[in-house]
């Protein structure tokens, strides 16, 4: 009897552990017409054959990073690029002491955590300046129906004068964003998009395509024909991190790079040097693209301690990554996802309530750290712990640089 | 249902019959023969992988979940579980990360710190479960959220600091220290260890009353035995070896913010896949190694494979519950 009931615990026990590790829901619903007809459009044996791949966003995308944001270059935070600004005079509102509310939808990795400081510290300029009153948060620990019940309670709470949403996942979070578009609040949408066009503003960086293109492009460039490249992504099924992948696939298709593996690592450190001391084994590696940076200096250290050249590098803005990439004078890039978006939501709640105008979708510009600017974000960041993103634009806030050192 | 081998004399051919008969038997033998048979067709699939180098990274890779799997075995052989040691892996590298932050003077502190930090958690495991009387499936449940909680708390959701050169040399580096060439990893010497000692302390009148307890924990009061202290042992190992496992995977890859995700549910699996029977009582603690080793095996071969990581975790489930299936054969009848 004892065996049986402890083999009953060991499974409720797995079962408990995969509930709480996953309950991210894939996006599977986004745009379908533009992905069958861009499907039929794309050609064979490249990566347009992923079921993520939209052609017409793919091609936006890459042009959108030769196009000149406008607004002041100083601050990329306020810049945006061909915007269609919209008039907000219907959610304008007098007097200050506002109450924004924030639902967030995680801060469970460090990227996360970097641009939530940053955003606080931009609330407390505007607190101080008396626009801000009330700066009211809840945070959804990635699950999406804690951030549906979160944002109804905002609704239902009727004293939101602006609600920014951090979608955790696209489909599953869209009736929610519309019903809080439907209150009459002003709704300020932000990183994750969700399949609906009611928020007043819709604040993102270019998106994924140039991401993984980018990256895949420096590789392109800075190897030798016939040269194998090892990519290395966190998981599937989420729309941003596909999209990167996508777009790096159709990059290498179209190239003479020989991709040897394309694998998930969930950003484990131990993982990732694990899988790339495998590959090291069995031959040569000359390049790695990531998803994201997290866990790149694993990846580094895997050709270190297997006595192997650096290959070239497509990391991250992440500290530790720079700081590896510059100790070692490896090629490599740190690729970008901005991560001063998140000071962005909150200054477009203050233009709406101002009735200014703003553009309806808010994009961010979105480029790389690279050799030669490198030296330049390493010194600004010299105090900043590892696990913090150089792009993270709060070098002018008040908090500078406690509020991020002291984390 | 042990590993200690047939003394009594006989022929060659009757030895190998004795063996197949072993391999085949179930239990114990049974995951040595699926370590044998994944390494097989590891080295047919990717000969380089037999080459010391590789077999060393291997090794390196495996010591972790070695040593936290001895750790489970002391809990599961006396009757419990240990939810907990995934979540204390993750905590003591974070703990270690942010206290250290790249200071090499600290490294010795910190790490005596860890080591209080594991006993501490140990002690709590082990008291709530044999003197509240909470089941300790539930009992370390809870210390794994608590644990998973407080460090997000603390570090604000994401790991921040970095660990010392100093720190991560037993789980990086290795003798001779030089990157390519063929080496000793200090964490296979540590694992080596942490199994000797473990296999030595099984041999105690300690290591058999853990096991009686496990078998019988009323029998074995009536005996003399006190058993709510030796449970709380079992707990204080496992969590002492979690530390040590902690220190190992720290230094292996560095800190991330998912480190030690999943660890308990592997070093469960590690100790079951070795024969250890679920409940207490039964199993050795070489067998649970074994298992731990049959295990990282499996991840390699997936990768070797190239098998669809969507697929790995369904795969991996067959397998091992085949293998328990299979060990679990002679116990029924």
């Amino acid at each position: 009897m004892r065996p049986i009931r402890a083999l009953l615990a060991g499974t409720a026990a797995a079962g408990l552990l995969l509930l709480t590790a996953c309950t991210t829901d894939a996006p599977t619903e986004e745009l379908p017409a533009a992905e069958t007809s861009a499907a039929e459009e794309a050609p064979a044996e490249s990566g347009a054959e992923s079921e993520w791949f939209v052609q017409a966003d793919y091609d936006k995308e890459l042009a959108q990073r030769d196009i000149e944001p406008e607004g002041p270059a100083d601050e990329p935070w306020l810049q945006a690029i061909e915007p269609e600004w919209v008039d907000t005079a219907d959610l304008a509102s007098d007097g200050g002491d506002k109450t924004l509310c924030f639902s967030n939808a995680s801060v469970s990795n460090p990227w996360r955590v970097t641009g939530w400081i940053t955003m606080q510290q931009q609330v407390e300029v505007l607190q101080e300046e008396g626009v801000i009153g009330e700066f009211r948060v809840s945070d959804a620990a990635d699950d999406d129906n804690k951030q549906i019940s979160d944002i109804q309670a905002f609704v239902e709470a009727g004293d939101c004068d602006a609600i920014i949403i951090s979608p955790s996942t696209t489909a599953t979070l869209t009736p929610a964003v519309e019903a809080a578009c439907e209150s009459g609040t002003p709704v300020i949408v932000f990183d994750r998009g969700v399949n609906s066009d009611c928020m007043a503003t819709f604040i993102h960086p270019i998106g994924g395509y140039a991401y993984g293109a980018v990256g895949a492009e420096f590789l392109v460039d800075n190897l030798e024909p016939g040269s194998t490249v090892l990519a290395l992504r966190i998981l599937p099924g989420v729309d941003v991190l596909e999209h990167r992948w996508a777009a790096a696939d159709k990059v290498f298709s179209e190239s003479d790079i020989d991709v040897v593996g394309v694998e998930f690592t969930g950003g484990d450190g131990a993982k990732i040097k694990d899988l790339v001391t495998q590959y090291l084994q069995r031959g040569e590696v000359d390049g790695i693209w990531m998803d994201a940076g997290d866990g790149a200096v694993a990846a580094v250290e895997a050709f270190e301690d297997a006595g192997q050249p650096y290959p070239v590098f497509v990391g991250e803005d992440e500290m530790s990554f720079l700081r590896k990439w510059d100790e070692t004078g490896m090629t490599a890039i740190g690729n970008v996802y901005s991560n001063f978006q998140w000071r962005t939501p909150v200054l477009a709640a203050q233009k709406i309530w101002a009735g200014e105008e703003v553009p309806s979708e808010w994009v961010l510009p979105q480029e790389p750290v690279d050799d030669t600017d490198l030296a330049e974000y390493l010194d600004a960041n010299a105090d900043m712990p590892s696990l913090h993103y150089a792009k993270f634009g709060g070098e002018d806030l008040p908090g500078y640089p406690e509020a991020w050192t002291d984390r | 249902m042990t590993l200690t081998a047939d003394t009594s004399p006989g022929t060659a051919r009757g030895t190998a019959r004795r063996w197949r008969e072993r391999l085949l038997s179930g239990g114990s033998w049974t995951v040595l023969a699926l370590l044998v048979v994944v390494l097989a067709v590891i080295v047919v699939i990717n000969p380089s992988f037999a080459e010391p180098v590789s077999l060393m990274a291997f090794a390196k890779k495996a010591a972790p979940l070695v040593v936290l799997a001895v750790g489970q075995y002391f809990v599961i052989v006396s009757g419990e579980f240990d939810l907990s040691v995934g979540s204390l892996v993750g905590a003591q590298v974070v703990i270690a990360a942010r206290l250290i932050d790249g200071e090499e003077a600290l490294t010795w502190p910190v790490l005596g710190l860890m080591l209080a930090f594991g006993l501490l958690v140990g002690l709590v495991n082990g008291l709530v479960t044999t003197l509240l009387r909470v089941p300790s499936f539930i009992a370390t449940l809870g210390m794994m959220l608590v644990l998973f909680g407080a460090i997000r708390l603390w570090t604000g959701g994401a790991p921040t600091g970095a660990l010392s050169e100093g720190f991560r040399v037993l789980g990086r580096k290795g003798f001779p220290d030089v990157p390519g060439q063929f080496q000793v990893p200090y964490a296979l010497l540590v694992a080596l260890v942490v199994v000797g000692l473990a296999v030595l302390v099984m041999r105690r009148p300690f290591g058999r009353s853990l096991v009686a307890a496990g078998d019988n924990d009323v029998a074995a009061t009536y005996s003399g035995a006190s058993v709510w202290w030796l449970r709380t042992r079992a707990f204080l190992l496992s969590s002492f070896l979690a530390t040590v496992a902690a220190v190992l995977i720290g230094g292996y890859a560095g800190v991330t913010a998912q480190v030690g995700q999943g660890l308990e549910f592997m070093a469960i699996t590690a100790v079951v896949l070795g024969g250890v029977a679920l409940g207490g009582g039964r199993g050795t603690v070489v067998a649970a190694m074994v298992g731990a080793l049959a295990l990282e095996a499996l991840f390699t071969l997936f990768n070797q494979l190239a098998l669809p990581s969507t697929i790995r975790p369904a795969v991996q489930g067959v397998i091992i519950i085949v293998a328990v299936a299979y060990a679990a054969r002679r116990r029924r009848t």
